[in-house]
């Protein structure tokens, strides 16, 4: 589904991804985990599209196709979805018109009619009851005075709505207790499927208790030193990014 | 005669008959028009062709002295070259604007513009002056809604009807409000005003749909000097809705229009206004200089609220104001203004409470973009006898890209120690960040700026009618298209 090759991207002449291999096939999900600063939110930021970034060398392509040519909404009309790290607030919108328009431009892009209203809000009623969302939330303006718990609900509830192939969540376990974190990762491991692919971004081992990889990797200085399974990530937890970064900063 | 011979003699034929239909069209159109430049005898010309009673030219003709003695303001925050007045033609015969065959024939860009905004085949055909041979539906709707007025007592008319109708109301409001000598601007339409609107609304009476110039078009359009005086009459209420959501391309540079709202005890006005005059080109060329005068007067209890959609216009100076003048009276405004490209703004209100236990509500949304300059103009005084009064002010002002200019002058005059003032300003960026994030959601960024200035703006929207409201969120998208990437 998603083939990175040989990624070099940066921002204004300071490269921070310095050659980034990744295949993510439909039905896995990949964990990318690494310190900071190491290039992780820049690599979901590419793969989506960011303006500000540049790609210098390399390529990405989605089910085949370049995508690095597509503008930002043209990749989201082909089905990738990035979870934002730090949702973005418009004021005076409500939940549920951005997300009407969002999903009827996304329908008008493949050729399809505007979803009828009624059917609309019938399909939100069901996804709001699968991420164990309360009433009246719909009417609320875009993040405008959400908590951070709530508005990274509101971008899984997006996912949810979007129905995308391949979502990245940047970060998604920043700033959640614990039992948002668990009502989080219940509604993407509800939306997981054989159709669709995950990358989930994160610091910490916690996240991936929920969110159970197929594939874990280490990204260190703009690369992937390490890839491994599942356990990779206890191996992490356990010893820090040290026991690995070392070894790197030595070749 | 040969076959060839009698072509080419029939050609002939028709070119000299067309050729002098053409002539006489012009020379048709050329008896009704004054030399220009404004003087004493041009005031008594324009009186004399509208047949008006004495009263009127005299109004007219001190209007004239007293303009004469004024100067034109200069303390706006905008730049232009000032028109020459003596180069302005006061009168002409209520516009011809060339009839089309078909909408075929319509200005492809004007064409787009109406589909945008949802106009329907009938409304275009009447908006672009197409000749049409059935009688549309439109005139007939305006026919019955006119009869209804009646029925209730209402008079919705010109206002150069009303001046010979109903001399006496005319007579005893006209000015009131906006009085002669109040600036340059009011001096000069006092003098010169070719036409308008007049309305009343009797004692009690509800008017049961929304007026609107829309409801008199089968009638002159709008002029240059415009004059509107509205009375809504003890406990009576009214809505009132100008201009026009399609765009105006008229080419008249210079727009000095006059609006007097009287609202009597108990009675509530409601005036909404959409202006979207020609704005000038990409390059800040030509464009309407738009300097108008609103204001409106409450009684006890009375309530007068303005909203606005200013999007036209290359240069705007306009102030729709609220004199609160009986006790527990409310003064509302609710603004919003676009500019773009190389227009310039100047607006906000003034709220003069006088009368005890008055409020006021202010709020204004600013949007800037391209090389604009826009800016928010307001005055809250609140006088020795407002005991206890109440304004709420909020100013917001919307930056798109990084060449255009917003500023904010609130002034506030408080002379009681019993009144409450707030005001609120923020000054925001549309981010990138915002963009960026709609962008990823599979909203384009034409689609993303417009949904952004709508959550922006939907405060003052949600004032105005509910059909009006759509248009003007279509007007503002157009407006700002293409204004940032």
């Amino acid at each position: 589904m998603l083939k990175i090759k040989a990624l070099k991207a940066g921002v204004e002449n300071n490269l921070i991804l310095k050659g980034i291999n990744l295949e993510v096939k439909v039905g896995e999900v990949h964990a990318i985990m690494g310190p900071n600063g190491s290039g992780k939110s820049t690599l979901s930021s590419v793969i989506a599209g960011k303006e500000e970034y540049q790609v210098e060398e390399g390529s990405i392509s989605f089910e085949g196709k370049d995508l690095l040519e597509l503008a930002p909404e043209e990749r989201a009309h082909k089905g990738v979805f990035l979870s934002f790290q730090y949702p973005i607030e418009i004021p005076g919108i409500s939940v549920s018109n951005f997300i009407k328009t969002a999903l009827n431009e996304k329908r008008k892009a493949i050729g399809l009619d505007p979803m009828p209203a009624k059917d609309l809000l019938k399909f939100m009623k069901e996804k709001m009851n699968l991420l164990e969302i309360k009433k009246g939330y719909l009417s609320r303006n875009m993040n405008e005075g959400f908590s951070g718990g709530e508005k990274k609900r509101n971008e899984i509830f997006q996912m949810a709505m979007l129905e995308p192939k391949l979502s990245i969540l940047d970060e998604t376990d920043s700033g959640l207790d614990i039992d948002a974190l668990r009502i989080v990762a219940n509604g993407v491991n509800k939306l997981k499927s054989e159709e669709n692919a995950t990358i989930v971004i994160t610091h910490y081992q916690r996240l991936l208790d929920y969110i159970i990889p197929d594939f874990v990797h280490v990204l260190y200085n703009g690369r992937i030193i390490k890839s491994g399974g599942k356990e990779l990530a206890h191996k992490l937890e356990e010893k820090g990014y040290d026991w690995i970064t070392k070894q790197t900063d030595k070749e | 005669m040969s076959e060839k011979k009698k072509q080419k003699e029939d050609k002939l034929l028709e070119e000299v008959t067309s050729s002098e239909y053409k002539y006489g069209f012009t020379t048709n159109i050329e008896s009704d028009t004054i030399p220009k430049g404004l003087s004493e005898e041009v005031v008594r010309i324009i009186s004399a062709k509208k047949n008006e009673p004495s009263w009127m030219l005299e109004y007219r003709l001190n209007a004239y002295k007293t303009w004469l003695e004024m100067k034109e303001p200069d303390w706006a925050n905008v730049s232009y070259k000032k028109p020459n007045y003596q180069d302005v033609i006061y009168y002409s015969a209520p516009k011809q604007r060339p009839v089309l065959d078909s909408l075929d024939d319509l200005d492809p860009e004007m064409k787009k513009t109406f589909d945008k905004l949802g106009i329907s085949i009938d409304e275009q055909k009447r908006l672009a002056n197409v000749a049409v041979d059935i009688v549309m539906d439109s005139v007939s709707v305006a026919t019955s809604f006119k009869e209804t007025l009646k029925e209730k007592g209402i008079i919705f008319c010109s206002i150069s009807d009303a001046i010979q109708d109903h001399p006496e109301l005319v007579k005893k409001y006209l000015g009131t409000v906006v009085p002669v000598r109040d600036n340059f601007f009011s001096a000069l339409n006092s003098a010169v005003f070719s036409d308008g609107s007049f309305c009343y609304i009797p004692k009690g009476v509800q008017c049961p749909m929304e007026l609107s110039t829309y409801f008199r078009i089968n009638e002159a359009g709008t002029g240059q000097f415009e004059r509107t005086l509205l009375i809504a009459d003890e406990g009576s209420r009214v809505s009132y809705l100008e201009g026009c959501t399609a765009p105006m391309r008229d080419e008249n540079q210079l727009h000095a229009a006059v609006v007097e709202l009287i609202a009597m005890d108990d009675a509530d006005i409601k005036y909404s206004t959409v202006q979207n005059w020609y704005p000038g080109d990409k390059n800040g060329k030509g464009g309407v200089f738009n300097f108008v005068t609103k204001r409106g007067i409450c009684h006890t209890n009375a309530k007068i609220s303005w909203t606005q959609v200013e999007t036209g216009s290359a240069v705007t100076w306009k102030y729709p104001s609220c004199i609160l003048k009986g006790n527990n009276s409310i003064g509302e405004f609710f603004s919003v203004a676009v500019t773009n490209n190389y227009q310039q703004a100047d607006t906000g209100t003034k709220m003069i409470h006088l009368g005890e236990n008055t409020k006021s509500t202010i709020i204004a949304k600013g949007i800037s973009a391209g090389k604009s300059n826009g800016n928010y103009r307001g005055l809250v005084r609140i006088s020795k006898g407002a005991k206890c009064s109440r304004n709420f002010s909020q100013c917001d002002s919307l930056l798109m890209g990084d060449k255009c200019g917003s500023h904010t002058f609130p002034y506030i005059e408080v002379k009681n120690n019993s009144s409450q003032i707030e005001h609120e300003a923020t000054t925001s960026k549309i981010g990138e960040d915002q963009i960026f994030y709609c962008n990823q959601r599979g909203i384009g960024t034409e689609e993303a700026i417009a949904l952004i200035v709508n959550g922006y703006c939907k405060d003052v929207l949600n004032q105005l009618p509910m059909e009006f409201a759509v248009e003007a969120q279509k007007l503002l998208e157009i407006n700002l298209e293409g204004s940032v990437g």
